[in-house]
């Protein structure tokens, strides 16, 4: 980059003049996304070229499971990309499963569903709610957010956590769905129908709205391929590639929904890609309510030595300790207080192997890489996040255009900083 | 777990600190009282999201946890307007002079919070990337414990701090 | 495609294949690696066009010490391959493949980052999540964890691998 500084350019009167300035974005700045920071080449207002600069939220993540058993291990991933926190366990708990070469219950995979497809939501709300207050459309992050509020209420009803929640766990999930679990899911299925509307009456032929993201950041599909682009962004550029359809996973293949594409490959299509999922996702999440009531059982694989054994329940303080499984192992058997010990203490011992294990985030293709060495805590956890990649593409996506071209370029592409920097 | 009982070490706040707060509220002139009311009326925060703790910060600044009933929902962007640093999510090494630059950048009178139990001392992360809490960097005034904390944690934080600027000495 | 098929397919260009867990894993020597990567992405058939993630994994008692881990995958219909490189302790570099998959730019510099692992060919291999004056390799086994003792009231609780658990 250090040697195109002082390009030269000519204006119209035919002088030769000394053009471009470097300028620093981030990476404290409203409108990055996150803790970005980008290096923009500026010729007047036309970027020459941008790099961005990650790692300002480098955690250690990867490094810190090393020193975990695998159950805490959840409780680290969860934390990477913090916007998607039930695809990262689900990854991560998939893989561990296929190493150690179980299968979950039939309903545990339908809460997983349920769980991942909500989850799928509120990310996409939050990616058009920052996208609008970027670009200045501050009721629609009024808007995104008071949606967010009503399905992050259902979480905290299942899982005791509005956020980053540890409840997928390796051979399930950790408790089942509470009593009224069931009817605040049917009452969102309800409301958010319309405020999807809402949201589309607002902003699809808004001439503001489309002026600024149509034509804007376009990536085609020979350009994905390039950067390894996967998710909305691929489906915006004509591919309608979705690892639920073409690689299922979890009960995918057992539940009917479209894989909604646009062929612009701009960020107004990667708008309309998310909008159009969440109505697929609703879809999803009501046929799996369905099937919830009609699957009783457990959720939790029943072998003492990879389920977590705790039975949890909601007392007067919280989620914890069921009562009576505390009487069970205080009072009743040494053996079960022994063994509950040292499950909670080293946990599962995973058999030697390495598995890549992707599921299809709302972001793209999240996958994990996990190696054993016959250990109670992981050899090597390696996070392969969309953002991480995405981020690559930037560059390319905005080179030529304006600067607030790349705002509405960078809310189209959605990188979430902790799956970039982990 | 080795965990050292260190002797002769005392933290916290004894019953002489409280009486010498109490005094110093007490004794707090008219001036200062309605200084210290104006400004804790009047806090811009700047942004400083930076992990998941920003969305929480985010959700307590949209609709259902307002916090424009204090006059905060203006998320100042240039520290230079802003008075009130919420430091929330975890700080890497790397960001860590990115903010006590902006700390520096920011205009007396000033506070921080530090949001979560991250950016108040390490949070989970106790490794070679994240600083062990922000009070390393930059004084802190009020911290919010929390993994996220929920947005009435951190109203709660905010509340404490305003209590904490309405009975200070405001020109220190 | 089933694994089998795809390691029936591959066999005559990367004979070391073999299916463990469904996924298809090749062992390649370093110096055919941009090589076999070319051809598992031209090969019609296999077409193996995404570069999904690059892992390297330190293995200090045992000699290779590294092993490079690349995961493919073919954009639709969906097929995976893993293609793994042995590099020894004491001189740890690869060929860059950034030839081939444009998008390994970044996960080689994280790599490189982290274990130290040189990517030769690279057009600029920089500390990418680590501040840039950072000395040494911290995911390698024999770099500490790090973090600093917490002081709690009238207490101190040293870092995670001092702590002596199990």
């Amino acid at each position: 980059m250090s040697d195109r500084i002082g390009v030269e350019a000519r204006d119209r009167s035919g002088e030769v003049r000394q053009e471009t300035m470097i300028i620093n974005m981030g990476p404290q700045h409203p409108s990055t996304h996150g803790v970005l920071r980008l290096l923009l080449e500026l010729d007047g207002e036309t970027i020459v070229s941008a790099t961005p600069v990650i790692g300002y939220l480098h955690t250690g993540i990867e490094k810190n499971t090393e020193y975990r058993t695998w159950v805490q291990g959840i409780t680290f991933v969860t934390r990477a990309d913090y916007l998607s926190p039930f695809f990262n366990e689900l990854a991560y708990c998939m893989g561990v499963e296929r190493l150690l070469g179980v299968e979950v219950p039939e309903r545990a995979h339908l809460i997983r569903v349920l769980v991942c497809e909500l989850n799928r939501i509120s990310s996409h709300l939050v990616t058009l709610a920052t996208g609008g207050l970027e670009m200045g459309a501050v009721s629609v992050m009024l808007y995104g957010l008071r949606e967010r509020e009503v399905i992050l209420d259902i979480f905290e009803a299942i899982t005791g956590l509005r956020m980053n929640h540890a409840y997928i766990r390796i051979g399930g999930v950790v408790m089942d769905l509470p009593e009224d679990g069931p009817a605040r899911v049917r009452r969102l299925l309800q409301v958010l129908p319309e405020r999807i509307d809402e949201y589309e009456t607002l902003l699809n032929d808004n001439p503001i709205w489309r002026e600024r993201n149509e034509g804007v950041g376009v990536l085609d599909a020979a350009g994905c391929a390039r950067f390894g682009v996967t998710g909305p962004m691929l489906r915006a550029a004509g591919v309608a590639s979705d690892l639920r359809k073409d690689e299922p996973y979890a009960g995918y293949e057992t539940f009917e929904f479209d894989v909604p594409t646009r062929t612009e490959g701009d960020a107004y299509a990667r708008y309309r890609v998310r909008i159009d999922e969440m109505r697929e996702s609703l879809r999803i999440v009501a046929q799996a309510l369905e099937r919830l009531e009609a699957t009783p059982g457990p959720v939790m694989i029943e072998d003492p030595k990879i389920g977590w054994q705790a039975r949890l329940s909601v007392g007067p303080d919280g989620i914890g300790n069921d009562p009576e499984y505390l009487r069970e192992i205080m009072e009743e058997s040494m053996e079960a207080l022994i063994h509950h010990f040292k499950m909670v203490t080293q946990g599962v011992r995973v058999p030697s192997g390495e598995v890549y294990q992707p599921v299809e985030g709302p972001r793209g293709e999240l996958g994990y890489h996990i190696v054993s060495d016959g250990d109670h805590r992981p050899y090597r956890v390696h996070i392969r996040d969309p953002s991480f990649v995405h981020l690559q593409a930037l560059p390319t996506m905005l080179e030529g255009y304006l600067v607030a071209d790349l705002i509405a370029a960078i809310a189209s592409l959605d990188p979430v900083m902790g799956g970039v920097d982990r | 777990m080795p965990v050292e009982r260190l002797e002769g070490i005392q933290l916290g706040t004894t019953p002489e600190e409280v009486e010498a707060e109490v005094e110093r509220g007490v004794l707090t002139t008219t001036l200062d009282r309605a200084i210290g009311w104006a400004r804790k009326q009047s806090m811009w925060p700047a942004t400083f999201g930076l992990a998941c703790c920003a969305i929480e910060m985010m959700s307590t600044g949209a609709g259902q946890y307002d916090l424009s009933r204090w006059g905060m929902e203006v998320f100042r962007a240039s520290p230079r307007q802003a008075d009130l640093l919420i430091v929330s999510g975890r700080v890497s090494q790397k960001m860590a002079p990115v903010l006590r630059r902006i700390y520096d950048q920011m205009v007396d009178p000033k506070w921080v919070i530090s949001m979560g139990v991250c950016a108040s001392a390490g949070g989970m992360f106790t490794n070679y990337a994240v600083v062990q809490g922000v009070d390393t960097i930059v004084p802190v005034d009020v911290y919010v414990p929390g993994c996220p904390p929920k947005p009435e944690m951190l109203m709660h934080g905010i509340l404490t701090l305003q209590r904490k600027v309405r009975t200070e000495e405001p020109f220190r | 495609m089933s694994p089998e098929h795809l390691a029936a397919a591959v066999r005559e260009r990367l004979p070391d294949v073999y299916v463990a867990r469904g996924e298809v894993v090749a062992v390649v020597e370093r110096d055919d690696l941009v090589d076999a990567l070319t051809w598992l992405r031209d090969r019609e058939g296999v077409a193996l066009d995404l570069l999904l993630s690059i892992t390297v994994t330190d293995w200090p008692h045992a000699e290779p010490r590294f092993w490079v881990a690349y995961d493919l995958r073919s954009t639709r219909p969906v097929r995976r391959l893993r293609l793994k490189v042995a590099l020894p302790g004491d001189d740890p570099w690869v060929p860059s493949v950034t030839g081939v998959h444009p998008t390994a730019d970044w996960h080689e510099r994280e790599q490189f980052d982290f274990f130290g692992v040189r990517f030769d060919g690279h057009p600029a291999l920089t500390r990418i999540l680590l501040p840039d004056d950072w000395e040494g390799y911290p995911l390698r086994k024999d770099e500490p964890l790090g973090g600093v003792s917490t002081w709690f009231e009238g207490a101190r609780l040293p870092p995670v691998d001092e702590r002596g658990m199990a």
